[in-house]
């Protein structure tokens, strides 16, 4: 093979004799233009990436600063109430930024030892057709709509919580943070999956040689060596659950009030500019309320999303 | 020439699924000496090592007959208690496989997980002897906290070697230990091996015959999964007594 390949290496720049393949017309053309366009090409769809993230955050930043025209930052950023129709208005985001903290803390609670715990199973326990199996399964979960989700939230799980925990409405954080949890759990599973199978073999081996068991060589020597992965992996699994609508939008009950409880409805950043934006006036002060709302939530998405690259830039090390 | 026999296999047979790895291997190594297995790749000689702490359990579709006596029993037995099996018969391998841990943490794991010391200045103690006794205690001393895979691959192999030690092992199996070092540090690991030999039963495969010779009081030369040959280091490599042992040693295949 790497024999091959030298000689068609070799007879490009060396034509052997005046007939031996002397590159035609066409070819050369090709080579003398074709080239430089895929670059530019290539390039522009590189720079294009680069400019949409740069202008979208623009948009986004003179959109809600418009509102601190004639709204104080400090209000916004303090204030909590969320009375975008009240007169005078009161746009307090602490409630809707409490309102995602609980449901995220709760998704995250639920899904991290149950994503971590499935990995592990997944990684050093399953036989390998079993691992199969359960590795397409897991895709299989990526890929079901939100949406859909929300809707077995709102006909099943909603009822269930409300008859469990004796509450008014099922419509709750709980119902959300369960739903979210299930989501963020396929991106938590299969990526500290990965971070567990790549924990060199000679490690377990070393362990194993030292008489341990299976389960102090997972413990104590794979998972540490793995943990920059799983770190990872549950980064950006909250990332997931944070920038998450729909879900939360049908099923967390949309009440923009300060949570005290789970068990309470409560509306996320997430919901209350997709619930809102349909009945805003372009330009009025509610529009721009929910465009802060955005730049918020973007800043939140976006420390997460660096934490996590952080991480896995560690993991691969 | 016989001392007692620490390890004794009888028509020891195994096979990885179709493959028959050894064949009817019968070999008895003496305790408190260096023996050393040799023979070209793939001849079976790690895998025999590796039947000596069960490490082969490892791998599916591995299916032992015969018998392994250690101190008279058999670790072929159902019954055989492998944690202990494998405290007190001790694995170095070719690659040295710290742990990406602290060079402290590397040597406390062992302890923790055979539950042998429990006091914290007993397990430093018990730490410098094991870094004393392969030489890196002077290096060291002061940077325990280091994580050990910024070692160098000697020092990694020696730490190795104390992890092993400390847990206070009977035999220590090597598995081709120097295969990753250079030659200059390859002849410091033997020259340790050659004062451990004094309290452990060491057994090393390599298919570097000249450190067969140097270290090895006993050699046992394998070719596909048989064992041809064993005996004195010495008669092995001036008078073997079979030809395709002295083919081998002659360098005529392998």
């Amino acid at each position: 093979m790497p024999e091959n390949s030298h000689e068609s290496v070799a007879s490009h720049t060396v034509p052997h004799g005046p007939e031996a393949d002397r590159p035609t017309f066409w070819t050369r053309t090709r080579r003398r233009i074709g080239e430089p366009v895929v670059e530019a090409c290539i390039r522009l769809s590189g720079l294009a990436v680069v400019a949409f993230v740069f202008l979208i955050f623009l948009f986004l930043l003179k959109d809600s600063l418009s509102l601190f025209r004639e709204y104080p930052l400090g209000q916004f950023l303090f204030g909590t109430q969320w009375l975008p129709i009240s007169d005078p208005p009161q746009f307090g985001v602490v409630p809707l930024l409490l309102g995602s903290l609980y449901v995220t803390a709760w998704a995250i609670l639920i899904c991290v030892p149950l994503g971590v715990g499935s990995a592990m199973f997944i990684s050093e326990v399953a036989p390998k057709h079993l691992k199969n199996v359960l590795k397409s399964l897991i895709e299989i979960l990526a890929s079901i709509p939100s949406v859909v989700l929300g809707f077995l939230g709102i006909i099943w799980l909603a009822p269930v919580l409300r008859n469990t925990f004796g509450l008014s409405t099922g419509m709750c954080g709980l119902t959300g943070s369960l739903l979210l949890a299930f989501m963020a759990l396929p991106t938590i599973i299969s990526i500290s999956e990965d971070a567990l199978t790549g924990v060199p073999r000679t490690y377990r081996e070393a362990a194993y040689g030292l008489g341990a068991t299976r389960w102090q060589t997972l413990w104590r020597i794979v998972l540490p060596s793995a943990s920059s992965g799983i770190l990872a992996a549950v980064m950006l699994g909250i990332g997931r659950v944070v920038g998450e609508t729909m879900v939360v939008l049908m099923v967390t009950g949309n009440a923009p009030v300060m949570p005290r409880s789970i068990l309470q409805p409560l509306r996320t950043l997430t919901a209350t500019i997709a619930g809102e934006m349909g009945e805003t006036v372009g330009g009025s002060e509610h529009y721009f309320a929910l465009f802060a709302v955005g730049l918020v939530l973007f800043a939140i998405t976006f420390a997460i999303n660096f934490v996590a690259d952080l991480f896995l830039r560690r993991a691969r090390k | 020439m016989e001392p007692e026999a620490k390890i004794e296999t009888v028509d020891l047979n195994l096979h990885y699924g179709a493959f028959h790895a050894l064949t009817d291997v019968n070999i008895r190594i003496p305790a408190r000496n260096v023996t050393a297995i040799i023979g070209p790749s793939g001849c079976g000689k790690s895998t025999l090592l590796r039947c000596f702490n069960r490490m082969n359990d490892l791998v599916e579709h591995t299916q032992v007959q015969g018998r392994i006596v250690i101190d008279g029993e058999d670790i072929l037995a159902p019954t055989t208690d492998l944690i202990a099996l494998r405290r007190k018969v001790g694995m170095v391998f070719q690659r040295p496989n710290v742990f990406a841990l602290s060079i402290y943490n590397n040597l406390k794991f062992g302890l923790r997980i055979h539950g042998m010391l429990s006091r914290a200045d007993q397990i430093r103690e018990t730490v410098r002897q094991g870094l004393e006794q392969v030489g890196l205690w002077d290096d060291l001393k002061d940077r325990l906290g280091l994580n050990a895979q910024s070692l160098t691959l000697e020092q990694q192999q020696r730490l190795c070697i104390a992890r092993v030690l400390i847990l206070r092992p009977d035999v220590i199996l090597l598995d081709e230990p120097c295969s990753a070092l250079d030659p200059i540090a390859t002849l410091r690991v033997e020259e340790l091996l050659r004062v451990l030999r004094q309290e452990y039963t060491l057994i090393i495969v390599t298919h570097n015959m000249q450190q067969a010779a140097r270290v090895a009081d006993f050699t046992g030369f394998m070719y596909l999964g048989r064992l041809i040959e064993f005996d004195d280091t010495q008669k092995i490599f001036t008078n073997p007594g079979q030809q395709l042992t002295e083919d081998y040693i002659r360098g005529s295949f392998g």
